[in-house]
């Protein structure tokens, strides 16, 4: 079977100049490649300032790589025209940690879920509120709420409308970009329920970017871990957790917060 | 630092210029001219104004005399005034002076008082202090200049305990420099209020608004929480913080302050640029117009300019946005 | 053995204008012993942060105190006039606030900041002042702390900032150190080295602390109780290995169930649907009277909807307010 996103070599460099002496130059990323197969979710994890964040934007088309290949449907998008590209976004949606953030306040739910129809002229008035509510009713937003403001919803509620209008445009990909970091521990169950729907239902391919190894754990078929910029172990989640290779994901696994209830084969090494 | 400070200072250059062809441009599209009204005197021939105009070179086209303008001020002597048969720079200059004094020490005081005022109403917010100082700030807005320049005079004539115009007594010569410095105070001290009055109002509210803004910003909060003391929270945390949106006014008020402190000499009889380049205007002198306007330009993006580098020593952020440009 | 700080039936709430003021903490109590840290636990809506805010008195100026007492040394913070509360804050109690990028001036380097809090409780030279500050962070960075005390915030990590705000809040030596959600803007590896410093913070000032979060699983081997706040109520409270362990109250209970665990049979349940609290505790949908989780719990009775339940001792100190359960 042919994967759905394969990533080759990708290099992103960003330069940094300071105050005295020459340009530094930064490595975000370090040549990552790796693979992700239809209807299945690949985890990113990694420390914070390890490129992870990096990597989602490249993926979502949000910046271009230094070098490297991305190749999407047989596309290679990191070679393609902006014109091309603006075909390419709508199948690959990026959810942010703090959707407080990336949500007009003063909008109505309803028109924060039907505006990317608008802007891809599709379907009338009618039929675009129709679409929205079935979404707002999918994530699990009940349709009676879409006149209310975006503002007078709560973290969980926020999280899951920016689900409904990532889906809009029916994408392939959706990139998770720590959508769950934000929230409470039982808002996050909550939510990784409604993810793990939408994927038997819909099936949709995940991109899960994160921190939080244990979520990963719980909705990965493979984790990757990254570190400085590349990819330091990639395997099934299960392989991952029991034989760890490489010293940071034996580093995150060390990390993970546990309650006492449950035993963890990994560390007990 | 030197990519950013030389980025600023090649804006200001570009501001004045582009400053200097817009009043060349307007003032030669303004109708009549120094000689039009020669021609109503019968004493006159019609060759001579002729002759006049092309010494003094009206007669070429707007191109060429601007050229010619501009290498007069490179030379220093920003063209010619028909009036008083001189040189416009050395004219400008002695004029620019006494304005400067007035504007300068206006926008320093304005400021002093602005930024206590401010703070103190932000930090009551809503509470008493808070509201007198925002009725009086209303009440000040809505007065016009020119009436606040008038009522000062009729105040200062009415108590007598201030000169009501000029900038020195006709005795100045003769005073001991201490006497000299108290003669000037005392004759600064009506325009300078007049113009303090006309600016604080707009000060008092910007200032209290940023802080306002900052008041509850979390690392304010903080602040308290490890007991910082009152005044060094209001004044050391939370204007640096607000200090952004102020600077810019800073370069704004003193724009504001130069333009109102024209009026007010002309009604003051303060010997600036105000009473001079309205004489100018009024009998046509282009240059002294231009030069005056040029003036004016140029005081106003050195303020810019002096903004911008507060808020580069101020915000360190800035220092590393501009450095990773 | 005495308690340093004693919370007597604190009420909290907040006014807005187009709503009748609205209870955030309604009768909280709890006590704190020497030495010991207090694992707050609660999610968004449970009025953790705000109790943190209102022991020393800082809370938003919509923020009412509404009764209730705050014992520290001996007198009533609440009564306390705000140059005492003043002096307390920062130097005997102090904060540690949720965002490390959002708590520090921006423009103000970091070594001032900490200095600043030396300054506002300790006279002396300034000489003297930057030496202890360098004293100070110098247990916080062992290497590069002149480096980083001359930094701006925004040019350290999120952990560095976690380490520079620690510095403020132990420059004076404080008896208790409230901290509200100190780890949860920083990565996991990073959050643990911070609650290492807390241990050993602990041991060397020998200060209480206590530790406000919403992730149970933070306080296992850190926390020595752990008090349960649900909407503004304490439902649970006990030692940190019992609650943990053996969670009394339907809340507590549903809310460890609910987090995703890497156990023995992972790769069974991995993908599974998690099981969840159905709803949410907005203040939308709180109940009028009874026991505020009641639309939520699994376990309702009749009872609960009509009668609010009051904190049961279930003995070894244990207390949970739950009709399930009978002193």
């Amino acid at each position: 079977m042919e994967p759905i996103l394969k990533v080759e070599n990708l290099v992103k460099r960003y330069a940094k100049r300071n105050l005295v002496g020459p340009p530094q130059e930064f490595l975000a990323l370090d040549g990552v490649s790796f693979a992700v197969f239809s209807r299945s979710t690949l985890a990113i994890v990694g420390e914070s300032g390890s490129g992870k964040s990096t990597l989602a934007s490249c993926i979502a088309c949000l910046e271009l790589p230094t070098s490297g290949n991305l190749w999407f449907e047989g596309k290679n998008l990191a070679q393609s025209p902006e014109s091309e590209l603006r075909n390419i976004r709508p199948q690959i949606q990026l959810i942010f940690p703090d959707p407080a953030s990336s949500l007009h306040p003063g909008w109505s739910i309803l028109d924060i879920v039907a505006e990317p129809l608008i802007l891809q002229h599709k379907l009338g008035r009618k039929e675009r509120e129709l679409r929205a509510c079935s979404l707002l009713e999918r994530v699990g937003l009940s349709a009676e709420i879409a006149a209310r403001s975006a503002s007078t919803l709560s973290g969980g509620q926020r999280q899951r409308l920016a689900i409904a209008r990532a889906l809009t445009l029916d994408p392939k990909i959706l990139i998770l970009d720590e959508a769950l970091s934000a929230l409470d521990c039982s808002t996050q169950a909550q939510i990784a329920n409604l993810l793990l729907e939408l994927q038997s239902f819909l099936g949709m391919t995940f991109l899960f970017i994160t921190h939080d190894l244990t979520m990963a754990a719980h909705l990965a078929d493979e984790i990757a871990v990254m570190s400085a910029g590349r990819i330091v172990e990639l395997g099934p989640s299960a392989e991952v957790l029991r034989n760890p290779s490489h010293e940071a994901t034996r580093q995150l696994i060390a990390a993970v917060p546990q309650l006492p209830r449950s035993s963890w084969p990994a560390i007990q090494q | 630092m030197m990519r950013y400070l030389l980025r600023r200072l090649a804006h200001s250059f570009l501001l004045v210029f582009g400053v200097s062809v817009l009043a060349f441009l307007f003032t030669a599209l303004a109708p009549g001219n120094y000689f039009d009204e020669m021609r109503l005197n019968p004493q006159i021939a019609p060759e001579t104004l002729v002759a006049l105009r092309a010494q003094y070179e009206l007669d070429r086209p707007l191109p060429l005399r601007y050229a010619s303008w501009l290498n007069s001020v490179l030379h220093g002597q920003m063209g010619f005034s028909f009036a008083y048969n001189s040189p416009v720079a050395p004219l400008l200059l002695a004029r620019a002076k006494n304005t400067l004094l007035l504007t300068v020490t206006a926008t320093l005081l304005a400021w002093a008082l602005a930024l206590p005022l401010g703070v103190w109403s932000a930090e009551r917010l809503g509470r008493l202090p808070d509201r007198v100082i925002s009725w009086g700030t209303a009440t000040l807005l809505v007065i016009p200049d020119l009436a606040l320049a008038l009522g000062l005079l009729v105040l200062a004539v009415r108590t007598h305990r201030f000169p009501t115009g000029g900038m020195v007594s006709l005795d100045f010569d003769s005073l001991t420099a201490s006497g000299k410095i108290r003669d000037l105070v005392a004759h600064m001290a009506l325009p300078v209020a007049a113009l303090i009055l006309s600016a604080l109002p707009l000060l008092v509210r910007h200032v209290r608004a940023a802080v306002a803004e900052v008041l509850h910003a979390p690392f304010l909060l903080a602040a308290e929480g490890h007991g910082i003391p009152r005044f060094t929270l209001l004044f050391r945390y939370a204007l640096p913080a607000a200090a952004n949106p102020l600077l810019s006014l800073f370069g704004f008020s003193i724009g504001a302050l130069l333009s109102g402190s024209l009026l007010i000499e002309v009604v003051m009889s303060w010997p600036g640029l105000g009473p001079f380049l309205l004489e100018a205007i009024l009998a046509r002198d282009i240059y002294v117009v231009i030069g005056g306007v040029l003036f004016s330009t140029i005081f106003l993006a050195a303020g810019n300019f002096l903004a911008d580098m507060l808020l580069y020593w101020l915000d360190p952020r800035i220092r590393t946005e501009s450095a990773s440009r | 053995m005495a308690s340093v700080l004693d919370v007597q039936s604190l009420q909290v709430s907040y006014s807005s204008r187009e709503v009748r003021p609205r209870p955030v903490l309604s009768g909280v109590s709890f006590d704190l012993r020497p030495g010991e840290i207090l694992g707050v636990l609660g999610e968004s809506g449970s009025g953790k942060s705000t109790l943190a805010a209102s022991v020393l008195r800082l809370l938003p100026p919509n923020g009412h105190i509404g009764g209730g007492a705050v014992l520290f040394e001996g007198k009533n913070l609440f009564q306390a006039n705000s140059e005492h509360l003043r002096q307390i804050r920062g130097a005997r109690i102090s904060l540690i606030f949720q965002e490390p990028s959002l708590a520090l001036h921006p423009t103000i380097r970091v070594g001032e900041q900490v200095r600043q809090v030396l300054a506002a409780h300790q006279s002396g030279a300034k000489s003297a002042l930057n030496e202890k500050t360098r004293e100070i962070c110098a247990q916080l960075f062992p290497q590069d702390s002149d480096r980083i005390l001359r930094s701006y915030p925004h040019q350290l990590s999120g952990g560095q900032r976690q380490r520079v705000l620690i510095a403020q809040a132990i420059a004076c030596n404080p008896a208790i150190v409230i901290a509200d959600e100190p780890t949860a803007a920083l990565d996991p590896v990073t959050q643990m080295e911070v609650l290492a410093i807390f241990r050993s913070l602990r041991e060397t000032l020998g200060l209480a602390m206590i530790f406000i979060t919403h992730n149970p699983a933070l306080l296992s081997d850190f926390a020595d109780r752990i008090l349960v706040l649900y909407a503004g109520q304490v439902v649970e409270w006990g030692p940190a290995h019992a609650v943990l362990r053996s969670p009394k109250h339907p809340y507590t209970k549903a809310l460890f169930e609910s987090l995703p665990a890497i156990s023995v049979e992972y790769e069974k349940s991995r993908k599974n649907q998690l099981p969840v609290i159905p709803g949410n505790s907005s203040l939308s949908s709180l109940p009028r009277k009874g026991c505020s989780f009641e639309p939520r719990c699994p376990l309702r009775m009749d009872v609960c909807t009509e009668l609010e339940p009051a904190l049961v001792n279930l003995g070894e100190s244990r207390l949970v307010s739950c009709f399930k359960y009978k002193d």
